[in-house]
């Protein structure tokens, strides 16, 4: 209903996209949940190298924190990495719901090395979207050609929800830019190999946000940009996140994206696109969490019996479920609407915010099933505690998720007749 | 009688051996499989099923000799139900060329045994003119270890079973395989065409990357059915009951050697 109401905006680039709501291989009335052949090929895959190669490396990369490119290296071999690249630059040209499905299997393993290996997914966005042919050529076909890294660089010291008082700064110089200003937070920062970066174009605090930021594409051997050091954070350790410098880096006008003053709108749309999959991430956290509890629960015995025979234990188990189930169809709604080529940005909201809190939920009821065991690092559930909690802050905090889904809602409302 | 003559220095040239390499589609290796109810067999509905271990490995070495250039052609075949393509596009994923799917009904599905499979693979042969097949040893689910030795026999060619490494002979116009048999290693060389059976250590399967599980959509796979194979499928064995192991009974601790051979003659094992 909502759906007919709300405005629905093309996002450049996104034609292709529509092709893949268009095939659903299980049509019941209009609707179906099966996944096609593809899908299931790239599923099976995922949950192989998961296997394979995340599970049995996923404690020591936590406790170390180590970057793992053994990993990177070898999900990049099997194509697993920049699933969404376009076909003309040699990539797969997958779906947000192809990102899903990945995204979910690796998280399962560890959310940590899934943020690593999908963390261009959100560097590489704004350019998918707004970067013309050459941006796209010369920065993404690197991505494809060998393992490197990119990164989002728009949260600040002192803005991170607030991303229109950043303040760092792009002052135009001739035929160049030169950025000044200090990042925090970002993902891939000591790794990428360039960054996205959002500064004000414009100093006029009375410019309207929409008009007074301009995002650039900046290598990362440019002078003055200086990545500090690895952040010693509660969970996701294995992924590399760190505050950037800017001093004095000079940018040529070709490293523009978009034209000057449009980059608050590039750094919000690059969020319809990856809203749904780190919603995905955060389903693998409660996938695990479910399977690790009702492994231990059928084999930890109290009182003559295995534990999840008792209906206390076996309903934490139940709530686990129910919140899986509906997490991953909300991030499976939101993927087929960004796929379908409509804006899915109020779909995107509810899945990520949903999904981040049923993780943290699932996490920490695994760690009671698993009682003493499961406070102590012996057994594994007290990471997913950990790694759980950072889906209810980055990419949008929970807050300003209700703070979206409340205004769409309501501006859907508010041009309705009543 | 099928004979197929080839010119043995062909081996060594430019045009490489043509491979035909068995896949059968089976319950996955991780699966705890189940006897149903009426103990006619194992539960298969809704179970997952994947490429026979062993059979992986028998694409592995065919695509590895595809990539040393001892191999030019390799086809995959499955013997088995419609989801036995799925078996094939893992085939085709993992760098086989083409597929060949010989489609069983379900209703003799469960009656087929490895005489009738080899009969098929036979028949296929004689169309396909391979000068090596290679199949797994045998399948996780029956155990057989029946249809490469059967096959070979059908076709009266050289079977080299459980190899553990196939390379070119001494003067290139055989190939060199060595076996793994109860005594230890037994290298030996054979004139192709010949049947070979894979066994664990010949080599560790890819995982089939996510561009080439694409691209295996669009490799050819040719169906065909056991009528136009005019091979008969009729049973020749009757399976009466299928049964789980018994439950391992707990044993008991002694206490001296004493004890222990006090327990031995009391069981009438010792005098």
């Amino acid at each position: 209903m909502l759906n007919g109401v709300l405005k629905s905006v093309q996002l450049v680039g996104s034609a292709s996209r529509a092709r893949l709501c268009s095939a659903p291989t299980e049509l019941v009335g209009g609707i179906s949940f099966k996944l096609s052949e593809e899908q299931q090929s790239l599923q099976e895959l995922a949950r192989k190298f998961t296997a394979d190669e995340i599970l049995p490396v996923a404690a020591q990369y936590d406790v170390s924190g180590e970057y793992p490119w053994p990993v990177i290296r070898k999900a990049h071999s099997l194509g697993l990495m920049n699933l969404s690249l376009p076909k003309w630059l040699g990539g797969l040209e997958l779906g947000v719901f192809d990102e899903c499905l990945a995204t979910e299997e690796f998280s399962f393993g560890c959310s940590g090395i899934q943020t690593a290996i999908l963390g261009n997914g959100l560097g590489a966005s704004p350019l998918l979207m707004f970067g013309t042919k050459e941006q796209q050529k010369e920065y993404l076909g690197r991505l494809i050609d060998e393992p490197l890294m990119c990164a989002y660089a728009v949260t600040e010291p002192g803005a991170g929800s607030d991303v229109a008082g950043i303040k760092t700064t792009a002052v135009r110089k001739g035929d160049d830019w030169v950025i000044n200003g200090q990042k925090m937070w970002i993902t891939n920062g000591g790794v990428a190999n360039w960054y996205f970066v959002l500064a004000r174009s414009d100093p006029d605090p009375k410019t309207p946000a929409g008009k007074a930021f301009t995002g650039f594409v900046v290598d990362r051997d440019t002078p003055g940009v200086n990545p500090g050091r690895k952040e010693d954070n509660l969970g996701q350790r294995a992924s590399d996140t760190r505050g950037i410098t800017f001093e004095d880096v000079v940018v040529p006008a070709k490293n523009v994206l978009g034209t000057p003053g449009m980059g608050f709108k590039i750094a919000m749309g690059a969020f319809d696109k990856t809203r749904a999959p780190v919603g995905a991430g955060a389903v693998g956290i409660a996938k695990r969490a479910l399977h690790e509890a009702t492994q231990y629960a059928m084999q930890r015995k109290t009182m003559g019996v295995p534990i999840a025979q008792h209906q206390a234990v076996a309903f934490l188990l139940a709530d686990m479920a129910i919140g899986l189930e509906t997490a991953r169809l909300a991030v499976w709604r939101a993927a087929y609407e960004a796929d379908c080529g409509r804006r899915n940005t109020y779909y995107a909201s509810v899945a990520k915010a949903f999904a981040s809190d049923v993780a943290n939920k699932s996490a920490s009821d695994a760690v009671q099933v698993f009682g003493g065991n499961g406070y102590n690092k012996e057994y594994p559930v007290e990471k997913l505690m950990r790694d759980a909690k950072i889906f209810q802050i980055y990419e949008g905090t929970s807050q300003i998720q209700r703070l979206i889904i409340s205004r769409e809602l309501l501006a859907a409302a508010m041009s309705v007749k009543s | 009688k099928y004979i197929h003559i080839i010119n043995k220095a062909d081996m060594a040239a430019s045009k490489g051996l043509k491979i035909l390499v068995g896949c059968k589609r089976v319950i996955d290796y991780a699966v705890k499989v189940r006897v149903k109810p009426d103990r006619s067999g194992v539960v298969t509905e809704g179970v997952k099923h994947s490429m026979n271990p062993f059979d992986e490995i028998a694409v592995e070495e065919a695509v590895r000799m595809k990539e040393k250039k001892l191999a030019g052609e390799a086809v995959a075949i499955s013997v088995g139900p419609p989801q036995s393509q799925e078996t094939l596009r893992t085939a085709l994923a993992m760098g086989i060329d083409r597929a060949i799917h010989v489609e069983i009904p379900l209703a003799q599905l469960e009656k087929l045994q490895p005489i009738h499979v080899s009969k098929l693979l036979a028949k296929v042969c004689e169309s396909e003119k391979p000068d090596l097949v290679i199949l797994g040893k045998q399948a996780i689910d029956d155990d057989c270890n029946q249809t490469g030795q059967m096959l070979a026999a059908l076709l009266d060619w050289p079977q080299a079973t459980f190899a553990s490494k196939i390379e070119p002979s001494q003067d290139s116009k055989q190939l060199r395989v060595t076996r793994e048999v109860d005594g230890g290693l037994e290298t030996i060389d054979v004139s192709v065409p010949a049947v070979v059976t894979s066994d664990l250590r010949l080599n560790e399967p890819r995982y089939a990357t996510l561009p080439n599980i694409m691209k295996a959509k669009k490799k050819p796979l040719a169906k065909m059915s056991p009528d136009q194979l005019g091979v008969d499928l009729q049973p020749r064995q009757e399976v009466i009951s299928v049964e789980d192991p018994p439950v391992r009974k707990a044993g008991a601790k002694v206490e001296s050697v004493e004890d222990l051979v006090g327990k031995l003659r009391e069981k009438g094992l010792v005098k």
